[in-house]
């Protein structure tokens, strides 16, 4: 569940639908938003999000491209600087590389560089993770890579509710934009508000489930998998973990994941990417200084292993977040577990 | 033309006097490949270039003022001090910008020719990019785009015969640039860039078939620059005295005034007068720069983002705060 209060009226939808739902809205209300990628009209989207918008909207307003992430993530920063309102489809995170330079390059500097005479109001949307035998190429996390650069947003909904309205608000807001999906989120279901006005405000963090014990903070998927191994926690354990659902990872809504380990003292930062110089290891900078005085643990942090993604089933299992390692590092860093944290 | 030679010249002077830092590329020689190129444009006509950018900002309409403002880094710098030599713009002016990654700003102007396309103007886009820009895949894909999407740009290749110090020669498998251009279907032609009307000629030529017809084209313009790749390049060590003093004797702004007094277009009078006017000019540029302020660094974080709650959160910013969290965290837990 979102901590966004859920309207009188919604809908259940899986993330899927939810960000076609959230695409569509805003194809209808603005004009100058087109979306444009690899087989994103005939072909429906690899993985099918843009299902239907081709034969509604048409070729210009939903436009094919070959593949060519740098000729047309670029060309998306160009029509953006022109004043529309690209949103942009990368296949997945991992072919975001090719366009490296164009996004943060160009994208994310043209504000400023420019001295705010000019801006870039483009959306990146693409879908992170790994899980299901896609192996090294093809199971990457690295929104870290674009969190790290000023100039950047960087938003990763693990909610149909939220995939809805942070999409929404990323179409809206006058800046470039990653948004970050996530392969395995695409099926979750959960209530969208039955509102075409329904945003998310970029930047905020959610409690999305509440306890005094630990807090677990995650993002994308990996805090769908926080919130089970709570429920896990608690049921198995008696712990009460509190759960934040970063949603935004630039801006950090560091405010909100402080107020969060004052109460619980004990934290513990979940990843679906490497944890080495990740965005985990940001959050746990930012808590040691905002929270030095409230900690009765050290931050500890689950990632995935420092290993290109295997394609063996049990290599690969060994390499990923699961529910049982979170639930084993959540247990070692409130001292009822075996210290799984040594070096 | 006479304006871009006399304000590089001052540029050149200003940097020696450390009023200018950074990376300074300059372009003497290469002033009728710009004004040829530039001149052909319409008011609503957009222009993209590299960072070799001061000559094309000044031909576009960039105020004098604004340019040397901004290699001065002050707050009346087209980019208010935050941009430097290589990132001039002027979005009223159709100036949008200089560009420092080789072949970078192409898929942008593709971008900008999409825009154009999807609005249904009546405008093209010029892109300018050096002749090494050609050996990036930047270019490869931000024409092909140009081309499936019949879109309103023109690739304006200044090639001046050294990408830094690698000739074209070595460094690309068809050193006939233009020839690329059929790897897309596109037109391409070649033209001499020391002659300003014949470069005006083509450009404006193929300017028209891209704004009227949605033909994009690439126009590569041979020419070459007297100075170094930037200011730390004295230039000398890839190419001899004997090549530069050959091209200094095809010098534009030469040709075309020995043209202009030849075909009695004008008098050597007139043209004494273009002079004394661009070297006042480009005094009163200095003035103006050096009397506009240094950017605050209170305003460090300013124009970092658009929004009205990021760019109050960032004005609260101070060095080291990345997200101006002093204000918003601990205050926030009473501390």
């Amino acid at each position: 569940m979102s901590a966004t209060a859920p309207a009188p009226s919604t809908t259940t939808l899986t993330y899927r639908e939810a960000v076609r739902l959230g695409l569509r809205e805003e194809l209808l209300r603005d004009e100058d938003v087109f979306l444009m990628g690899e087989e994103i009209g005939v072909f429906e989207g690899s993985y099918k999000v843009t299902a239907g918008l081709f034969r509604e909207f048409g070729p210009i307003r939903v436009r094919e491209t070959p593949i060519s992430e740098e000729g047309f993530v670029g060309a998306g920063i160009g029509a953006a600087m022109m004043g529309l309102r690209p949103v942009v489809e990368i296949m997945t995170l991992n072919f975001i590389l090719v366009a490296m330079d164009q996004v943060v390059n160009h994208a994310a500097k043209i504000r400023y560089m420019f001295g705010g005479e000019v801006g870039c109001p483009l959306v990146i949307r693409t879908p992170n993770g790994g899980g299901s035998q896609l192996t090294a190429q093809h199971s990457q996390s690295f929104e870290v890579f674009f969190a790290h650069t000023p100039g950047m947003k960087v938003v990763a909904p693990s909610t149909p509710a939220d995939a809805h309205g942070l999409l929404k608000a990323a179409i809206r807001d006058d800046d470039p934009i990653l948004v970050v999906e996530n392969l395995q989120s695409y099926k979750v279901r959960g209530e969208v508000p039955n509102d075409p006005d329904h945003v998310v405000e970029i930047g905020k963090a959610a409690i999305t489930r509440e306890g005094g014990d630990i807090t677990l903070v995650a993002h994308s998927f990996a805090a769908t998998r926080a919130l089970r191994v709570a429920e896990r926690l608690k049921r198995d354990h008696g712990v009460n973990a509190e759960v934040v659902d970063l949603r935004s990872l630039r801006p950090l809504d560091v405010e909100t994941v402080s107020k969060s380990i004052q109460k619980t003292n004990r934290a513990l930062c979940v990843d679906e990417g490497w944890a080495t110089y990740g965005i985990s290891a940001e959050i746990a900078a930012r808590i040691q200084r905002a929270c030095f005085d409230d900690l009765d643990a050290p931050i500890e942090r689950v990632g995935l292993a420092e290993v290109p993604m295997p394609y063996a089933k049990q290599l690969e299992r060994a390499a990923i977040v699961n529910d049982d390692k979170i639930e084993a590092a959540a247990l070692s860093v409130l001292g009822l577990g075996p210290d799984v944290f040594s070096y | 033309m006479l304006l871009i030679r006399i304000f590089e010249e001052e540029v050149e002077r200003q940097y020696k006097r450390a009023r200018i830092g950074g990376y300074c590329h300059l372009a003497s020689g290469q002033e009728g490949a710009t004004v040829g190129a530039v001149h052909s444009m319409q008011d609503e006509d957009l222009l993209f270039s590299s960072y070799r950018t001061h000559g094309l900002a000044l031909a576009k309409g960039v105020d004098p003022d604004a340019v040397m403002g901004e290699l001065f880094g002050r707050e009346g710098g087209s980019a208010h001090g935050r941009g430097g030599s290589m990132h001039l713009l002027d979005f009223s002016r159709g100036f949008l910008g200089g560009w420092g990654i080789v072949a970078g700003q192409l898929p942008l102007a593709v971008g900008a020719a999409l825009e154009i396309s999807y609005k249904d103007k009546r405008a093209a886009v010029m892109c300018e990019l050096g002749d090494a820009a050609t050996n990036m895949g930047a270019w490869h894909e931000a024409l092909n785009l140009a081309a499936i999407w019949d879109l309103p740009i023109v690739a304006l290749v200044l090639n001046n015969r050294y990408g830094m110090g690698t000739t074209v020669e070595k460094a690309s498998g068809e050193p006939e640039l233009y020839k690329r251009a059929s790897a897309f279907r596109m037109h391409g032609e070649r033209v001499d860039g020391q002659d300003v009307e014949a470069v005006l000629s083509a450009a404006d030529r193929l300017l028209t078939r891209a704004r009227e017809e949605r033909k994009p084209a690439v126009l590569e313009v041979v020419t070459y620059r007297y100075r170094g790749h930037s200011v730390a390049d004295a230039g000398t060590a890839y190419r001899t005295q004997e090549e530069m003093d050959e091209w200094k004797k095809r010098d534009p702004l030469l040709i075309y005034r020995q043209r202009l007094l030849d075909e009695r277009r004008a008098t050597q009078a007139q043209i004494d007068a273009i002079q004394a006017r661009v070297e006042k000019r480009v005094e009163q540029a200095v003035e103006a720069a050096e009397a506009s302020p240094e950017p605050p660094v209170s305003s460090l974080s300013q124009h970092l983002y658009g929004d009205p709650a990021s760019r109050e959160q960032f004005s609260r910013m101070s060095p080291g705060s990345p997200f101006g969290e002093r204000e918003l965290v601990l205050e926030g837990l009473g501390r």
